[in-house]
């Protein structure tokens, strides 16, 4: 893991300060990220930036802003990031999330879609599939890191982190990470009870990623997810699992980018 | 001085029946509950004597634990409300945050206030790591859950009036009026735990008492964070009597048979650390800067000695824990002194929760334990002078 310590810049939005990182020009890209963080030397952003502009921001909590006691649930970041957008005032916006990161992005696109033209949805997470005494994601805070990771990757050695090596800043982005990502996901855990039943509000081009490595939400959950939003397509991304933007950059980010490219979006909305 | 006895009231015969989890995940399948109910018996039986022995009383609660079998503190307080006739009765704790229903509580705890004549002391406590897993409550957020409550409990039992409202960040209610009202007025003393000195600033500000469990030698800063809390508030100083210090006690009538009696009373730290690994520190339990401090391997040991020497309590012989202050152990004299040498360092320390049974200390033992130190320590105990420690500028 590469580490920098140039600050990132904030933009307030609705008396919030919150991190960006901004890469690259061109069509907006707003890339949310999942429950792990975001690594601001993560690849998949350089890659990213080869279509557009690259917004990337911290979720309230996560990076080095406190969250405000106002944002406690997904919908409330949902309702930030409506805000950002219009505090940027981005139009035609590709909207890509990665497991918690798609849900939010899930949460934002059935409010409004009024400034985004598509949708990538990797590995999402969000919504409630199996019945009450069955849980549709492994608990993640009942087992070891080295469990976890086991289950999130498919190659284990991607996610270990010497942090005694590392600088003090990289073991505190990892508690900031696990304690933001536990404020949103610990109960109802890890999905709102309500949003599946307005995913079917969403419809603008949307492509559901899977990594076919993650244990962490199943190809069943992960098609069921789909199969909510009209039209959406579904696709594999193999030697991935659920954070395919880490393990596989390269070809995350071409599959988004074509997905999402002007070009495709008029094609599959005359489709 | 007060003194409380205490129990975890442990099931321990399934202390050696484990896979290497004694909390949360261990199957209730290893509990019997003839056995459970007898357990129950004998530790009632254990405070009925501390009560006609003078000793005050401390119940806690824990959840899908065999480290104590208290899974709701009001059944044992109720019982002990009717059974017994003097002892003040304390529950520390009552993990006040993963409540749903603070107006259930309330209304329980008035009703246990009434029934005792006014004898309830309210321990509101946050709760250790494991609650969160069965509760589900979430660590992220939950001192203002906790303090919610507690403001909320306090307004309920002390509002005579009319029924009021409240819509808060956590709960909500319409027309409270808690039926029968407290004994105590306005409302039976509040107590809490930490480990913290900043947490411990705030509850001598808001002058509710400090217990501080098995903190030894690392006592005196979080009781003068306190001191200092306290005396800003209010221009005088914070008296013995609103510090309360938790240590296990074995008393014989020679040092030998103290010794065996205190190392089966240290199983109560040694059990206290099986637990399955990911459920010792839930997401938010810990301030991100120490889960970052641990995570780099820096997590500083949380008991010394006199001399600074740091003592795994989970470990530690029996002279290590002698030494760390979290056991006073010996014949009545040596317990007296190690105690009082306790309360001198404190600058004053009121009330002694005394872990009179823990583990597998029998019954007979237990009699004994607590009647030998009722006839020759207790006494002198409750003539003992505190110290009065500077009041610490704000």
């Amino acid at each position: 893991m590469s580490v920098t310590t140039d600050p990132i810049p904030s933009i307030a939005v609705n008396g919030m300060s919150l991190e960006v990182i901004d890469r690259g020009a061109g069509r907006p890209i707003l890339f949310l990220h999942p429950g792990i963080g975001l690594d601001p030397q993560s690849p998949v952003l350089e890659q990213l930036a080869r279509g557009g502009r690259v917004l990337a921001p911290f979720h309230p909590g996560f990076g080095s802003t406190p969250a405000p006691k106002s944002i406690t649930t997904v919908s409330d970041i949902s309702y930030l990031y409506l805000d950002l957008m219009e505090a940027y005032d981005l139009r035609d916006t590709l909207v890509v999330g990665v497991g918690l990161g798609a849900w939010i992005a899930a949460e934002i696109a059935i409010k409004s879609t009024e400034r985004i033209s598509s949708l990538v949805l990797a590995n999402a997470i969000g919504i409630k599939v199996g019945d009450r005494e069955t849980r549709d994601i492994p608990d993640i805070w009942a087992i070891t890191a080295q469990q976890f990771d086991e289950l999130a990757y498919f190659d284990p050695n991607v996610a270990k982190r010497d942090y005694k090596a590392l600088p003090e800043g990289v073991a505190f982005a990892a508690a900031r990470a696990r304690e933001a990502n536990a404020r949103y996901c610990w109960s109802p855990y890890m999905h709102n009870p309500k949003l599946k039943n307005w995913l079917h509000r969403i419809r603008i081009p949307t492509l559901c990623l899977w990594g076919t490595a993650d244990r962490i939400v199943s190809e069943s959950y992960a098609r069921a997810f789909c199969a909510a939003i009209p039209g959406a397509q579904f696709e594999t991304i193999e030697r991935a699992g659920h954070f395919p933007h880490v393990e596989q950059p390269e070809e995350f980010a071409r599959r988004t980018l074509a997905f999402g490219s002007p070009k495709a979006e008029a094609a599959q909305r005359t489709a | 001085m007060r003194v409380y006895h205490f129990t975890e009231q442990p099931y321990y015969p399934a202390w050696d029946n484990h896979k290497g989890s004694l909390r949360i995940n261990l199957p209730s399948s290893v509990c019997d509950p003839k056995i459970a109910g007898d357990l129950f018996h004998r530790y009632y039986d254990e405070w009925m004597l501390a009560d006609d022995l003078g000793f005050d009383i401390m119940l806690n609660e824990h959840h899908q634990t065999s480290t104590c079998m208290s899974s709701t503190v009001v059944v044992g307080l109720s019982i002990l409300a009717r059974i017994t006739k003097r002892a003040r009765l304390l529950v520390l704790g009552y993990p006040l945050g993963h409540r749903p229903d603070p107006l259930r509580c309330a209304e329980e705890l008035a009703t246990i206030d009434v029934i005792s004549r006014g004898r309830l002391d309210m321990g509101f406590v946050k709760g250790v790591p494991y609650e969160f897993p069965a509760s589900n409550q979430n660590p992220v957020g939950v001192m203002d859950r906790f303090w919610e409550a507690h403001d909320f409990i306090v307004k309920a039992m002390s509002s005579h009036d009319e029924p009021f409202n409240w819509e808060g960040e956590h709960f909500h209610y319409r027309q409270v009026n808690v039926w029968p009202r407290p004994v105590q007025q306005p409302h039976p003393p509040v107590w809490s735990t930490t480990g913290n000195r900043n947490q411990a600033r705030l509850l001598g500000e808001k002058g509710i008492t400090m217990a501080t469990l098995g903190s030894g030698y690392a006592t005196r800063p979080l009781q003068d964070a306190y001191r200092a809390g306290y005396f800003a508030k209010r221009g005088v100083a914070a008296g013995a009597e609103h510090f309360a210090y938790l240590a296990l006690v074995a008393v014989a009538d020679n040092e030998a048979e103290a010794r065996r009696r205190g190392d089966i009373l240290a199983s109560y730290f040694r059990s206290s650390a099986i637990v399955h690994v990911p459920f010792r520190n839930p997401p938010g339990f810990l301030a991100s800067q120490d889960y970052a401090r641990m995570l780099r391997g820096q997590s500083p040991p949380r008991t010394y000695t006199k001399d600074g020497r740091a003592v795994d309590m989970y470990k530690g012989d029996v002279q290590d824990l002698m030494d760390a202050g979290v056991l006073f152990c010996g014949t009545p004299d040596q317990v007296y002194d190690q105690i009082t040498a306790f309360c001198e360092y404190c600058g004053g320390m009121g009330n002694l929760l005394m872990m009179g049974h823990a583990g597998a200390l029998s019954h007979e033992d237990t009699v004994d334990n607590l009647t030998l130190f009722s006839k020759e320590v207790l006494p002198r105990l409750k003539a003992f002078k505190q110290p009065v420690a500077e009041a610490t500028a704000a």
